[in-house]
């Protein structure tokens, strides 16, 4: 069989497809310039559920069903969903599959889990194991806050580097043939830790990590920046974005094309201090917006990165440093190379 | 990438941090903080022309206010007030009611017992414990001071 992997990025000979892919959002999200973007907004975060963890699950539940629907497909005939979130033991996608019967590769990347599960997605199906997957990430700021931070109503106030976590749900799923958008090449992230303690500054403890993997993954494509349309970071927000410039600026590397998701879904006038972040924020501006964009044919060629914290509430505590990981996925509107 | 040592990402990454805006901070504070004793004061005045004794007044008014910032932390006011407010809200008692009340809502759906009871001292149980300790070794000290 042939071997496609080239340093750290797998390249696919026959690339697959991200066929369909659905967006699902909450109050300050269709408050924002994305509104448009999104499949389905919901005013009331709650769903209508009685707890946030539960609406978390509400929210992946309606993004799979939306999904679904587009792609005209019924749950049977999905071969793996790959989902992750940013709950304790990833019990908000536990709990989604518990109501759909499919099978399920759990995934806890932090923020950087929808493009973990498409590159999985996209693996599975180059490598003829299946022949729809679909990858799913969420985040729910609610939830999010009880279990990162403190309750609700207590009285804080955020410093400027911290970051809003999105309320939303993204869901892409993955076909081996189909007219595009095309998932060229995946490469997964490596750690990196330089030693940020602060988690209200999260885009500065993942900055690292993602230069890491876009140098990795130039030099392995042999490829330059001015080559993409855009180059898409998840959450780095205005912080973590600031940082990657100068990292990659001393490589020698300038990003004229860089924008940060956790940058585009709040407008600043949203109280979000350095933007927003969480695993629904990347994984809905990618179905919202990304893959839309390149379907149209509005944009030809884009990396798209997804950037994860990996820390816990009981590491912060013990004084330890936020490692950071970031994966990348090429999207193409062809399949073939196409050279500006 | 580069060898970059983490001091000197720190640096780079405090550069690109940016600061808290200090002067409209502490004005919030200032003029939060004194509007919340201004009310006190009120209250203050209110309760001993209704009959009570000056250290009884006192008294009421602190429950008073604890009552209220109850009451707005659960109609979720206190929060939107504090996001700017800062230490405006925070260092009065009312903050103190807040830090409690607001966990207890929060983890009300985790049970009575394991939620609510155990979770309401979560941000003003540190404070509770080294305050208390703070007074006793004060008192030590107090007592030492007396014998010399």
């Amino acid at each position: 069989m042939e071997y496609c992997k080239k340093g750290d990025t797998l390249f696919f000979p026959r690339p697959p497809v991200a066929a369909f892919y659905a967006a699902v959002g909450g109050k300050k999200e269709g408050e924002g310039p994305l509104h448009d973007c999104f499949d389905r907004l919901f005013e009331d975060n709650s769903l209508g559920e009685d707890t946030w963890e539960k609406s978390e699950s509400a929210l992946q539940r309606r993004c799979v069903e939306t999904l679904l629907q587009k792609a005209k497909l019924t749950l049977d005939q999905l071969d793996f969903l790959l989902a992750g979130d940013l709950q304790n033991q990833c019990t908000a996608s536990g709990y989604t599959l518990r109501g759909l019967d499919v099978p399920f590769v759990g995934l806890y990347g932090a923020c950087s889990t929808m493009t973990e599960g498409l590159g999985l997605a996209a693996a599975l199906v180059a490598g003829g194991m299946a022949r729809r997957a679909a990858a799913l990430a969420s985040s729910h700021f609610c939830a999010a806050e009880r279990q990162f931070r403190g309750p609700l109503e207590y009285g804080g106030k955020r410093t400027p580097t911290a970051q809003w976590t999105v309320t939303g749900a993204g869901s892409v799923l993955v076909t081996p043939e189909g007219n595009g958008p095309f998932i060229r090449a995946v490469t997964f992230g490596r750690v990196r830790d330089y030693q940020i303690t602060d988690i209200s500054n999260m885009g500065a403890a993942m900055a690292p990590a993602a230069a890491e993997t876009i140098l990795r993954y130039l030099a392995d494509s042999g490829t330059k920046p001015e080559q993409f349309d855009a180059i898409y970071t998840g959450d780095l927000g205005q912080v973590g974005s600031r940082l990657l410039a100068q990292l990659l600026e001393r490589e020698g590397v300038v990003l004229p094309n860089h924008r940060d998701c956790g940058l585009m879904i709040y407008s600043p006038d949203q109280d979000v201090q350095a933007g927003g972040s969480g695993c629904g924020c990347s994984a809905s501006v990618l179905a919202g917006l990304v893959l839309p964009e390149l379907r149209k044919g509005r944009q030809r060629r884009v990396l798209f990165l997804s950037t994860g914290a990996l820390m816990s509430q009981t590491t912060f505590l013990q004084g330890e440093s936020i490692p950071g990981v970031a994966h990348l996925v090429e999207l193409s509107a062809t399949p073939k190379e196409e050279w500006k | 990438m580069k060898k970059i040592s983490p001091a000197e990402y720190g640096r780079m990454a405090r550069r690109a941090s940016p600061a808290s805006a200090l002067g409209p901070n502490c004005l919030w504070a200032f003029f939060t903080g004194g509007s919340i004793c201004l009310v006190g004061e009120v209250l203050s005045i209110l309760w001993r022309s209704a009959g009570l004794e000056e250290e009884t007044a006192a008294l009421a008014v602190s429950a008073s206010l604890i009552f209220l910032s109850a009451l707005f932390t659960a109609l979720g006011w206190y929060q939107k007030l504090a996001r700017r407010a800062g230490a405006g809200t925070l260092v009065p008692i009312t903050g103190f009611a807040n830090a409690v009340v607001s966990p207890a809502i929060e983890f009300k759906c985790e049970g009575l017992v394991t939620g609510v009871a155990a979770k309401m001292f979560v941000i003003a149980g540190p404070v509770i414990v080294y305050g208390i300790l703070a007074s006793e070794v004060y008192g030590l000290l107090l007592w030492l001071s007396s014998l010399l």
